[in-house]
């Protein structure tokens, strides 16, 4: 697990400008979550802690992100290694369709060396358990990936990020296409996470922050209006505009 | 009439002249959609009503006998030599269009510069407007002297030493042979296949290879793990294309294939083609005989084979689509090539 | 200086994966060079030596026999607009309606067979043109003719037409339609004033691709007007075009003939290359104003 921090973060797509000057830290065994109304950079933001946001053509961004203290955009450092410490999971469940459950929960692994069949198996099964998803799935792992529902996709997805061991695990949105009880599921997941994981979950719902978080970031129109412990901004925030969201006078 | 029209258009008014007009206007646009259906029926029929009397003599033999005798008295009839070159011919010409044109697409879809992409996608285009003449005249006076002078010898002495794939590549004779075509045929074919490959791999979904990058893959590891295994069977529709583009070129390989007809091992010998043999002896083929009919069943066969690798390439460009699971237009030669300007 | 995070380097992606992505990398960009020497070999060496066939004789004179200096491809250039006249004459009104059929009329199986059967059109060889029609035209009538090189262009263009057309119009927005439909204009006026003028330089582009095509082909004409030396302006009879000439005069050994056949070459290149460019220009304006 590693500490997180962002020090005058900004970036852009093209010429448009999308965050300003962004200060954040992440502890591990924290859950730390970014809230904002659509459009203020949430995404970009996290999308940032792993390097990938320079993947969008013409992106570009400014700044540092320390990875227990080290700048992960030091010329130094390897974006791929990096992507590989951070690991990132989507908004919308994206399994390979062509690979099985197994295949899938692997799919990291296999790129960092050969490993035998009975490795690969111990690893996938740990992911998938700590995932959440071991029980359901232990006994048709050759099945496609694709036909699990939305919110067993989606796990899966969570076991293949685990499965590379991460130390920190980035979500952007986890839950926003899945149904209420799948969501609970992936909630009660992230509690689970968090002892082993530095968090960071981007969401549009501010209720599931305050459910699931320790500390809160508020962004609007890509600045930091305010950033603190989860239970402070929700019931005696700094900020007006922060009181104006959380109560949902806008957004 | 006017109750059909109010229909259609709700509740605005019309009147008599005004549905005649609309109803000659749809009839006529019909009509034209119609004729090429009529004229494709009849280029089959003539065809087929041409070339049915060289079958009927020579059935089977005509497809698999080496001799093509158009001397009156003499006639014999067997087309093996003229597949054979178009299939040799085509191969030579797939193997090195295919892997160059597959990585150009790649290229395209990962290259982010818009000063690089565009033009250099631009120039591979223009590579398809060049007319069969023109590549025909600098394969006979450009390649054909380079490849008799300094490739096929080489060639020769080197891969043509090695047992049984040398075989290939023995005897080389004056640079007018199977060779020098499937070169210059793979240049001409370059270009659709490097353009239905990038329209395929466009197809696949950019969040699979965003998957990829996220557990920590390389740009190579992305594309081989998130991309090639869905745009695969596209791929190779695309390759189905630029082959059946290749069997029916007629005039550059007809300046450069040697003009014999010889089923053989080698590359480095003179070859023939079915369009090229057709190009060549049209003029000799009066009504009487079966010379005429010969040649036009030659054209007849020369529709099919490029017919089945449009039909194969087509479905196997919608297997991918399924593959991926989005629902695609699949866009024809002439909507690829017009519409891959803007 | 290692950068390092906890016990692991944060460079520690094996060599091994490191070399693999530069080389791929590496390899497509050689793909990209090898696909893009021939097209700057052609070109230059169609422009050097069809340069120095490029004078007065050339454009002015009619062919010479036998090799004989000061001959020129006069008649190759009247041959080809004529030529290229009749299947513009042919396959554009041709070309058009169907297209329109396709985009503004076409409904369920007909719609499907006829899109089918361009498709099939599309990829037919050019040569397979050529027969059909020399079967059909140049033995009925008797003899070769610009007619005939007119009509097998025109097998070869209308789909081409047709298709491209049918893509412009669909790129035209229904709102547009059904606008100009709710004003009480009626169907036909709608497509032919409203429609057609939108799609305007879009259909445009569909016709020069097909004409720099055509210009471009030698198989169906060589089966059809078969070629003559001199000009002719009868439909009925032989007539020669460039693409003809510049075949016949590359398999012969005359050096005099072989500089027009270089010359030939680069008037055709310039041609198509000049609408294809034209035409890529004018799709890329009309793309902006319809999106």
């Amino acid at each position: 697990m590693r500490r997180v921090e962002v020090s005058d973060l900004s970036a852009w797509f093209g010429a448009k400008r999308v965050l300003h000057g962004v200060n954040m830290v992440a502890e591990p065994q924290k859950v730390t979550a970014i809230i904002g109304p659509s459009g203020c950079g949430k995404s970009t933001l996290i999308r940032c802690l792993n390097r990938m946001h320079e993947e969008v053509r013409g992106a570009r961004v400014e700044g540092k992100v320390l990875f227990d203290g080290i700048d992960i955009y030091s010329p130094d450092v390897d974006p791929v290694e990096i992507r590989r410490r951070i690991g990132m999971v989507f908004q919308r469940a994206n399994p390979f369709p062509t690979m099985s459950i197994l295949e899938n929960a692997v799919a990291g692994l296999k790129l960092v060396g050969r490993k035998s069949r009975a490795e690969l198996l111990e690893r996938a099964e740990r992911a998938l358990t700590a995932a959440g998803l071991w029980d359901e799935v232990k006994d048709r792992l050759h099945e496609p990936g694709a036909r699990l529902s939305g919110g067993q996709q989606q796990r899966l997805c969570i076991a293949r990020a685990l499965a590379v061991e991460p130390e920190v695990l980035l979500m952007d949105e986890p839950a926003s296409a899945l149904d209420p009880a799948s969501t609970l599921r992936i909630e009660e997941l992230i509690q689970e996470l968090k002892d082993q994981y530095t968090v960071v979950i981007v969401t549009h719902n501010m209720q599931q922050a305050a459910r699931v978080s320790d500390w809160t970031l508020f962004l609007l129109y890509g600045e930091v209006v305010e950033f603190g412990p989860t239970s402070k901004l929700f019931t005696r925030p700094d900020d007006q505009r922060t009181e104006d969201y959380v109560t949902g006078r806008f957004g | 009439m006017e109750t059909e029209q109010t229909r259609e258009y709700g509740t605005v008014p019309t009147r008599r002249h005004r549905a005649v007009a609309d109803r000659a206007f749809r009839w006529v646009t019909l009509a034209a959609g119609l004729g090429l259906v009529v004229m494709l029926g009849l280029l089959l029929w003539v065809l087929g009503e041409g070339g049915w009397r060289a079958i009927r003599e020579f059935g089977l033999h005509f497809l698999i006998g080496r001799d093509w005798n158009p001397v009156a008295g003499r006639e014999s009839y067997g087309a093996l030599p003229f597949i054979f070159g178009t299939a040799v011919t085509s191969a030579v010409a797939m193997m090195l269009a295919v892997p160059i044109g597959v990585g150009v697409a790649l290229l395209l879809n990962e290259i982010s510069s818009g000063w690089v992409r565009n033009p250099l996608a631009v120039l591979v285009d223009l590579l398809a407007a060049i007319p069969s003449v023109v590549y025909g005249l600098w394969g006979l006076y450009v390649l054909v002297p380079i490849f008799d002078r300094d490739v096929e010898p080489a060639l020769e002495s080197t891969v043509g030493r090695i047992p049984v794939v040398g075989d290939l590549f023995r005897g080389a004779g004056n640079g007018g042979d199977l060779l020098t075509a499937g070169v210059v045929l793979a240049v001409m074919i370059l270009p659709i296949v490097t353009a239905v490959s990038r329209e395929v791999i466009a197809i696949v979904p950019g969040d699979l290879r965003e998957a990829s990058l996220a557990l920590g893959a390389t740009r190579y590891e992305a594309v081989r793990m998130a991309v090639l295994p869905y745009a695969r069977p596209g791929i190779v529709g695309a390759s189905m294309l630029g082959l059946g583009r290749a069997l029916g070129e007629t005039i550059a390989v007809a300046l450069v294939v040697g003009n014999q007809p010889r089923v053989g091992a080698s590359l480095l010998q003179g070859g023939y083609t079915i369009p090229a043999v057709i190009a060549n002896e049209f003029r000799e083929a009066t009504s009487v005989g079966l010379h005429r009919s010969a040649l036009l069943f030659l054209a007849l066969v020369l529709v099919a084979m490029a017919l089945a690798m449009a039909t194969v390439s087509r479905l196997l460009v919608r297997h991918t689509a399924r593959l991926v699971g989005g629902a695609v237009e699949v866009r024809d030669e002439a909507a690829v090539t017009t519409m891959g300007m803007a | 200086m290692a950068i390092a995070v906890g016990s692991r380097p944060l460079q520690a992606v094996s060599r091994a994966r490191r070399l693999k992505d530069r080389g791929f990398t590496a390899l497509l960009w050689l793909c990209a060079g090898v696909a893009l020497v021939p097209l700057v070999l052609i070109v230059s060496y169609v422009v050097r030596r069809g340069i120095a066939a490029l004078d007065a004789a050339f454009f002015t004179n009619t062919a010479l026999p036998a090799g004989l200096p000061g001959g020129g491809m006069l008649q190759a250039f009247v041959g080809s607009g004529l030529i290229m006249g009749f299947a513009i004459l042919f396959s554009v009104p041709l070309g058009v309606l169907t297209g329109l059929y396709l985009s503004e009329f076409a409904r369920g199986r007909v719609a499907s067979l006829v899109r089918f059967v361009a498709e099939i059109l599309l990829s037919t060889p050019s040569i397979v043109a050529g027969a059909f029609v020399w079967a059909l035209v140049v033995v009925a009538l008797g003899s070769f003719s610009a007619l005939a090189g007119g009509i097998a262009l025109t097998v070869l263009m209308w789909p081409i037409i047709a298709r491209a057309t049918e893509e412009v119009l669909r790129l035209v927005p229904d709102e547009l339609r059904e606008g100009a439909l709710a004003l009480g204009v009626p169907r036909w006026k709608v497509v032919l004033r409203i429609v057609l003028p939108t799609a305007g330089a879009g259909v445009f582009t569909a016709i020069m691709l097909a004409v720099a095509r055509g210009l471009g082909e030698t198989a169906p004409i060589l089966l059809t007007s078969l070629g003559n030396d001199f000009v002719n302006t009868n439909p009925l009879a032989p007539t020669d075009a460039v693409p003809l000439r510049v075949y016949f005069y590359a398999q012969t050994p005359f050096e005099t003939w072989k500089t027009l056949a270089w010359g030939g070459a680069l008037m055709l290149l310039l041609a198509v290359l000049i609408l294809s460019i034209t035409a890529r220009v004018l799709a890329n304006r009309q793309l902006k104003r319809t999106a």
